[in-house]
């Protein structure tokens, strides 16, 4: 492994066994033993993931729940092993994981921050010199001999987290911290992840928030079902993930509407894919393969959805020319526009066919996607507002 | 594995582990640590009234009381440990599948725990030793010895227990009846010497726990008590409880070794 590397995965898989039934008893063993039958069963969580981490690198691993994420996590701090591949780990990595693990709420507060310190590595003189800095960091001063329990949630956390950030080690794992806290807090980790980009330390963030991923992440990789879907430019990654978080909707509007099968929608590509990411100044072509089964003109439409639900656009073919579709041949409607025109997230396509009477023919929902990169400037909404300032004294 | 032992974050760790345990352990009971002195001497109390004074089982062993009390001290470090030890990786189940210890260190701070209720005990048994006029023998010096071999043991059997219980939860009520069968197949309530048959003694004493009772009031209170040694006279079966200690330690950290892989997502 050559030098700059902190963390190396090869071709790891993991396997848990997923008994059907509760079975921890011997006699459950011994019966089943008996019976020679399996009562579980084998669930791959990753299959055959390989990456490599570099030294000084940010690194985020998205993917949606039960994509596998934290079981890598866990499989990188050696809490699991794998069940195929190798590990390499290159330096001394932090054993933590999550915020307040071994928390003893009987406990009080003073007592919870050495129990901490000591999962994180320092031993109690050690502890004792910087436990004024993670009591005032953590503005709890006034509690510190009260039992963990009667600690409000915020509390819990703004403590653990005081503690965690003192972890010093070459390699930092890191699982959902943003996830919790009010604006205070949130401004205290956006802080303290500076601090860790400024000092060029190695980390690897597990996240569901985009938006942390693309501001701090050097890099990032995809997980999807347990495999890795993608990896490298945390922009490009944070659009895929919102592809994979687009609302499906494969079934039929609320309505049922009486759909003349006049015409077949055969296939709906973009960028001649059914998905596609792309960057602000890219430009999308959708093109809409139809087959009709009576001669008629017809007009082809696309309602473009955010991954938010909202309907942001319709677009159809009203205005151009229309051709006659003969039956039984093929006809391909083409759309170009510049993906500029959307602000960063993911959205869903759309399709519907009508003919000339505006008479409801065929539909095809959730037909192709596309996810805009992050936009710069950032602007935030759903519509790229291209207006012009001018501000002047009165 | 031992030089991992003494790095620093282990030694942190462990020191950590045992203070919560021994926190929690007497959380929110008024008396508090004075619970660990007071529990042998109520024990001592009921087992005086009823084997000393109803019963008279001691008749004829010098400084009886004492004896038995401390035969009751070294069953119940044994007892204590492992069933403490049981449930001590499940119990930390937040901790393992969370982060990254080594998971020996777990049963190790159990262990470590009850080591220290010993040593209160034994303070227990010092104070009576005085009451009753028992005089210090040089065998004394054994004492140590004993109780390491009383710990391996029992830290052998806690390294199985403890990664067996998170496959098989039944080990709590196997591990009970054991200790029960246990109990009454080891001279500690009743003297060694009222067996009168030489085999079923041998085969008392093939258990390391009588084995090393039976040593240890011989070398604190009185050289009358039938050793294995007097017994076996010095063939080679004498060695046999020495090697169940062996074969129970290194068999339970194999186990343990194997299984601890799988703790995190076993539990």
């Amino acid at each position: 492994m050559s030098n700059d590397t902190a963390i190396k995965v090869e071709n790891v898989s993991k396997t848990f066994r997923l008994p059907h039934d509760k079975n921890n008893s011997i006699k459950g063993a011994v019966i089943n033993f008996y019976r020679r039958k399996r009562t579980f069963e084998k669930q791959l969580v990753l299959n055959d993931v390989s990456f490599d981490i570099k030294k000084g690198e940010f690194f985020g691993i998205v993917g949606r729940n039960g994509s596998g994420k934290s079981t890598l996590l866990k499989l990188l701090a050696g809490i699991y092993s794998p069940s195929k591949g190798s590990i390499t780990i290159n330096g001394k990595l932090t054993p933590f994981i999550e915020l307040g693990v071994g928390f003893s709420p009987e406990l009080s507060g003073r007592d919870n921050i050495f129990l901490n310190g000591a999962l994180l590595g320092f031993n109690r003189s050690e502890m004792e010199a910087m436990y004024d800095d993670i009591v005032s960091f953590a503005e709890l001063e006034r509690f510190m001999d009260q039992k963990l329990k009667n600690y409000s949630s915020g509390m819990q956390v703004r403590l653990a987290f005081s503690i965690a950030i003192r972890a010093k080690s070459d390699i930092l794992l890191l699982d959902e911290v943003l996830a919790v806290g009010d604006a205070a807090f949130q401004k205290k980790c956006v802080d303290y992840f500076k601090k860790l980009k400024k000092a060029k330390q190695t980390v690897v963030l597990v996240s569901h928030d985009m938006s942390t991923v693309e501001e701090y992440c050097d890099r990032a990789l995809l997980l999807h079902d347990g495999i890795l879907r993608a990896s490298g430019n945390p922009k490009e990654i944070a659009a895929k993930y919102r592809l994979l978080n687009l609302p499906t909707k494969k079934s039929e509007p609320e309505t049922p509407l009486k759909l003349f099968g006049d015409v077949t929608i055969d296939k709906v590509l973009i960028n001649g894919s059914d998905e596609v990411v792309v960057g602000e100044n890219e430009e999308l072509t959708v093109d809409i393969t139809y087959t009709p089964k009576k001669t008629k003109k017809f007009i082809a439409a696309m309602s473009i959805s955010h991954s938010d639900g909202n309907h942001v656009a319709y677009y159809d073919t009203r205005k151009e020319r229309k051709i006659v579709g003969h039956k039984g041949e093929s006809y391909r409607a083409t759309c170009r526009f510049k993906a500029n025109q959307f602000l960063e997230g993911a959205y869903r396509i759309d399709v519907d066919l009508y003919d000339d009477d505006l008479i409801y023919l065929a539909n095809k929902p959730d037909a192709a996607r596309f996810s805009i990169t992050k936009t710069s400037p950032a602007k935030a909404g759903h519509f790229n507002l291209q207006g012009k300032w001018q501000i002047q004294k009165n | 594995m031992f030089k991992r032992l003494y790095s620093k974050q282990n030694r942190a760790l462990l020191s950590e582990l045992v203070r919560t345990d021994f926190k929690l352990r007497y959380q929110g009971s008024v008396l508090g640590y004075a619970w660990s002195l007071l529990r042998p001497l109520l024990i001592f109390v009921i087992l005086y009234v009823v084997f000393v004074k109803f019963l008279k089982l001691g008749t004829g062993v010098p400084h009886y009381p004492v004896y038995l009390l401390f035969g009751i001290v070294m069953w119940n470090f044994f007892t204590e440990m492992t069933m403490q030890s049981l449930g001590s990786i499940v119990g930390r189940g937040d901790l393992i599948r969370k982060i990254r210890i080594p998971r020996w260190l777990i049963v190790f701070s159990s262990s470590i725990g009850t080591v220290i209720n010993l040593l209160m005990n034994l303070l227990v048994i010092a104070v009576f030793m005085i009451i009753g006029h028992i005089g210090i023998m040089p065998t004394i010096l054994w004492l140590p010895l004993i109780f390491v071999e009383i710990y391996l043991l029992a830290l052998g059997m806690s390294l199985f227990l403890s990664a067996a219980f998170v496959k098989y939860r039944d080990m709590t009520y196997i591990w009970e009846v054991i200790l029960q069968a246990g109990f009454y197949l080891t001279p500690i309530l009743y003297p060694l010497s009222r067996i009168t048959n030489l085999t079923f003694q041998k085969i008392i004493l093939i258990n390391p726990m009588a084995q090393a009772i039976q040593d240890g009031r011989y070398a604190l209170i009185t050289h009358q008590t039938l050793t294995a040694h007097k017994i076996f006279q010095g063939g080679w079966d004498e060695i046999i409880p020495f090697a169940v200690v062996v074969i129970v330690l290194v068999g339970g950290l194999v186990y343990f070794r194997k299984q601890s892989k799988y703790f995190a997502e076993n539990i």
